[in-house]
């Protein structure tokens, strides 16, 4: 795009110690431990962290961070719509959705005519329960890298809710648990299931029910949903969610002879799926999959693609195939387990 | 092939057995002909093709995967069949293509043609979604690995139609893929087929552990008494040229045991005790136990194991069923054939007398040879009887050993017990001062529910690490194991091997420090 002298990017945007700095905006993007100033892509607890002195995001996103840090989410908290340019120090900072989960952003950064986009995470299909990711263009695309490589193409969610509901005609006499991750996929699971026709009580796990309250509150209608302790029976047949590390584990005692089912990209492997035991493996996640993630570098138009936390091999391999400059940019503190 | 790949995938998920036989079932029941069937074969005896299927499939993977990503996504996957399947690229444009049957590829395959053969794959897996292109690549490569022995795929079969699933087994090998006649008669549609003659399994007949009680019912003159050795009960099938030897639980482990099959040019079906004997001698179990669970024997193998049939009974002989007829006449017509035959790699298990319960008693203390795991008495006058009838055949076990042990990792379970650790690893002490603890065996079975409850609470509670689905935990907790034998062994750390160990008592009560010391195991070693 801008074809300038141009410095390189390192000059004034590179890792240390406690994440991604921008040195003409004195901030960081996600940093992992307390900083001065932060600026937070979404709520995920690998991305938002307590203890900063200010904190930068959308408003959804410090909704979500007072909800599970309370008063560590941060000394001064600064909510900014989508798509409002903000002066910080010599670089401007724009907000753009980035279609992970509520209320999540890419972070567009302009300094001396090049503009970088730190995507955070996010992914490009249709989901209800967010505004969907919207494309940058741009010099510098900073990207994740969660399912960098070419065997994780996920299914069409539609797909993946319909095998959840053969199995429970097929099983009604046993709980469905779905592990899933409890801010974000879990609502959006919920929204599935009702779009497909689901209308029955969905049961919660009481670690979804705050966020679930939250999203209802801002206007994400997921129906009748319930806390697991309100329920009177092993609730035989129904849909219970919970976080994935309840799955097999003593909570689930409670519930009638649960069929594990579990949604992530990761189930797309079935050797990770057997690993953790799961019965019914669902292929919904709220990341790119290879060919979003290529797609998505192609219409960033950026010259050189900086790939973070994942599978970056393969992602560098194949930018650099396309002609991009690209490297691996090793972030401290993500989770690569996430999702 | 879309409804067989639903059913695999499901299949490879779910661990429960009754789960799998009503998936197995419904798809039985509502897959027609000739589909069904050659999914019945694929899960029993495979569909085997000589066709190269594996390099094909590579070379066509180099042209249409860039070759560096090919490499990096194997690796993460872990397994060939099923990166290629995730891989392989949608044809461009996309154009409606005719539905692939399962009845189309498994005729195609078994015909056998190799001309062609890139470009049929190419076809194949062009028409397919991913979860179908992962199911034919493991039809095609000979590995399905679902989780389902051909037992439970009979049994599925038979149950699905109201049959019982030895009344498959009957006429199991007089049938072929797609097995068109079998699902006539399971439908009412056809005639019962018919298997005379053929090697097939039939449900063997089995004891029951003496208990106190039993003394007053048995009548020792009336009784035969038997050798219990310490190898695996089988049944060798023979006939129409053809031999068959199964496990107890009717699982063709033929594959693994050539030297046996390559003597068995008669026509009967026998009982026997599978050993490994040596110039005559009994060897340990340890020894047969390199010979089970082969596809394929090497030379080596053959020679330094050389594996045998001990004959107990005959159910058939040249035609004759000789099951209704009491154990006395049996014995009689097996002694009398065996020595008309001479087959090789057999004898026959002698008897052994004892008039008293008195004499009994001594012969059984003095059974403590490793090769015995103790007595049998079989009613002179008893037909053979499918299953475990009672009154009928009784085992004497050689009493058991016991040791004190200390817990040292716990295992998640499955299925039913997955919430909880369940799989207990064990150690004994060493060292002068008895201050290293080395792992002798691992158990799961011997503890109640109940038992179960406390040991999980205990073991949550005194975890020092975890590594996935195990716990290692503080050297605080006796478990009082029982087992049938030990054995020196060079592939555990502690130089020995515990035969069926299990829980006999958690010994809430007693200090870890107390427990046994590995010597005292050791020392039990004949």
């Amino acid at each position: 795009m801008h074809i300038s002298e141009r410095e390189p990017f390192e000059s004034w945007l590179r890792p240390d110690a406690s994440g991604l700095f921008c040195v003409p905006g004195g901030f960081h993007v996600d940093p992992h431990r307390p900083v001065p100033r932060a600026i937070v892509t979404h709520g995920h607890s690998d991305h938002a962290r307590p203890g900063h002195d200010a904190v930068l995001a959308t408003p959804e996103t410090l909704e979500i961070m007072r909800i599970r840090l309370g008063a560590a989410a941060g000394g001064q908290l600064e909510a900014t719509a989508y798509g409002v340019p903000h002066r910080i120090g010599d670089v401007t900072v724009t907000l753009v959705p980035a279609g992970h989960i509520l209320g999540s952003a890419q972070v567009v950064i302009d300094y001396k005519g090049q503009r970088a986009v730190v995507s955070g995470d996010y992914k490009r299909r249709h989901d209800p329960t967010c505004a969907p990711f919207e494309v940058v263009r741009c010099d510098l695309f900073i990207t994740e890298a969660t399912f960098g490589l070419p065997v994780f193409r996920h299914e069409p969610d539609a797909r993946e809710i319909g095998r959840l509901l053969v199995s429970l005609a097929d099983f009604p006499e046993r709980t469905h648990q779905l592990g899933a991750y409890g801010l974000g996929k879990c609502q959006r699971l919920i929204v599935l299931l009702r779009q497909a026709g689901y209308d029955r009580p969905i049961w919660l796990h009481g670690a979804m029910v705050s966020i679930s309250q939250l999203y209802q509150r801002l206007g994400i209608d997921l129906g009748d949903v319930r806390p697991v302790s309100e329920a009177t029976d092993r609730l035989a047949g129904e849909v219970v969610i919970s976080p994935p590390s309840a799955l097999g584990d003593r909570w689930s005692r409670r519930l009638a002879d649960p069929v594990t089912a579990f949604a992530s990209g990761w189930m797309r492997v079935r050797g990770r799926a057997r690993q953790r035991g799961v019965e019914l493996p669902l292929i919904i996640s709220d990341h790119v999959d290879w060919p979003e993630l290529m797609q998505t570098i192609e219409e960033t138009e950026a010259g050189e693609i900086w790939v973070t936390h994942g599978r970056e091999e393969a992602v560098v391999y194949r930018a650099r195939q396309m002609g991009r400059r690209a490297r691996a940019l090793a972030l401290v503190g993500r989770e690569d387990e996430a999702e | 092939m879309k409804a067989f790949a639903a059913l695999l995938d499901r299949l490879v998920y779910t661990p429960q057995r009754s789960a799998k036989l009503k998936l197995l079932g419904d798809y039985f029941q509502a897959t027609p002909d000739p589909d069904r069937g050659y999914a019945l074969a694929a899960l029993t005896d495979g569909l085997a093709t000589r066709l190269p299927v594996r390099r094909t499939i590579l070379e066509l993977m180099e042209k249409r995967c860039d070759t560096e990503l090919f490499r990096m996504s194997r690796d993460y996957v872990g397994d060939t069949a099923e990166t290629v399947a995730l891989l392989w690229p949608a044809p461009e444009p996309e154009r409606p293509l005719p539905p692939l049957r399962l009845g189309d590829v498994a005729e195609d395959i078994r015909g056998g043609d190799r001309a062609g053969l890139a470009g049929r794959l190419e076809d194949w897996l062009d028409r397919l979604h991913v979860t179908e292109r992962w199911a034919l690549l493991k039809l095609l490569t000979g590995a399905l690995r679902v989780g389902i022995s051909a037992r439970l795929a009979k049994t599925a079969v038979a149950e699905a139609f109201g049959r019982n699933v030895s009344d498959v087994e009957e006429i199991w090998h007089g049938l072929a893929p797609p097995y068109a006649a079998l699902f006539a008669w399971l439908e009412g549609r056809g005639e019962k087929p018919d298997a005379a003659g053929a090697p097939v399994f039939r449900p063997p007949m089995l004891a029951h552990p003496i208990e106190a009680s039993d003394w007053d019912t048995i009548d020792l003159a009336r009784m035969a008494i038997e050798w219990k050795w310490d190898g695996i009960r089988v049944q060798l099938a023979a006939g129409r040229g053809e031999a068959r030897l199964y496990s107890r639980t009717g699982d063709d482990i033929g594959a693994g045991f050539p030297d046996v099959l390559a003597g068995a040019r008669f026509d009967a079906v026998l009982d026997g005790e599978l050993l490994v004997i040596r110039s005559g001698v009994v060897a340990p179990f340890n020894d047969l136990q390199q010979r089970l669970n082969r596809r394929q024997v090497g030379r080596k193998l053959l020679t330094d194991y050389p594996a045998h049939i001990r004959l107990y009974d005959a159910l058939l002989i040249d035609g004759e069923d000789l099951r209704p007829l009491p154990f006395h006449e049996r014995r009689k017509r097996l002694v009398a054939w065996h020595e008309a035959v001479r087959p090789p790699r057999t004898d026959i298990s002698d008897l052994v007398e004892a008039e008293s319960r008195e004499a009994l008693d001594a012969l059984w203390a003095g059974a403590r040879g490793a090769e015995i795991e103790g007595l049998m008495l079989k009613r002179l006058d008893s037909p053979y009887l499918a299953g475990r009838p009672k009154g009928h055949w009784y085992k004497l076990k050689r009493a058991p050993l016991t040791v004190d042990c200390v817990l040292m990792y716990a295992q998640r379970g499955s299925g039913r017990r997955s919430s909880y650790y369940s799989d207990y690893t064990f150690g004994l002490w060493t060292g002068d001062d008895r201050r290293e603890l080395v792992p002798v065996g691992k158990a799961y079975s011997g503890y109640s529910d109940s038992e179960l409850v406390e040991l999980d609470r205990w073991i949550r509670s005194h975890t020092t690490e975890r590594f996935g689905p195990v716990r290692a935990v503080e050297p605080g907790l006796v478990l009082e194991v029982l087992f049938d034998d030990i054995q020196r062994s060079g592939r555990h750390k502690s130089g020995v091997a515990m035969r069926f160990p299990r829980i006999a008592r958690i010994r809430w009560d007693k200090p870890a420090s107390e427990a046994d010391a590995l010597a005292s195991l050791t020392a039990l070693i004949k």
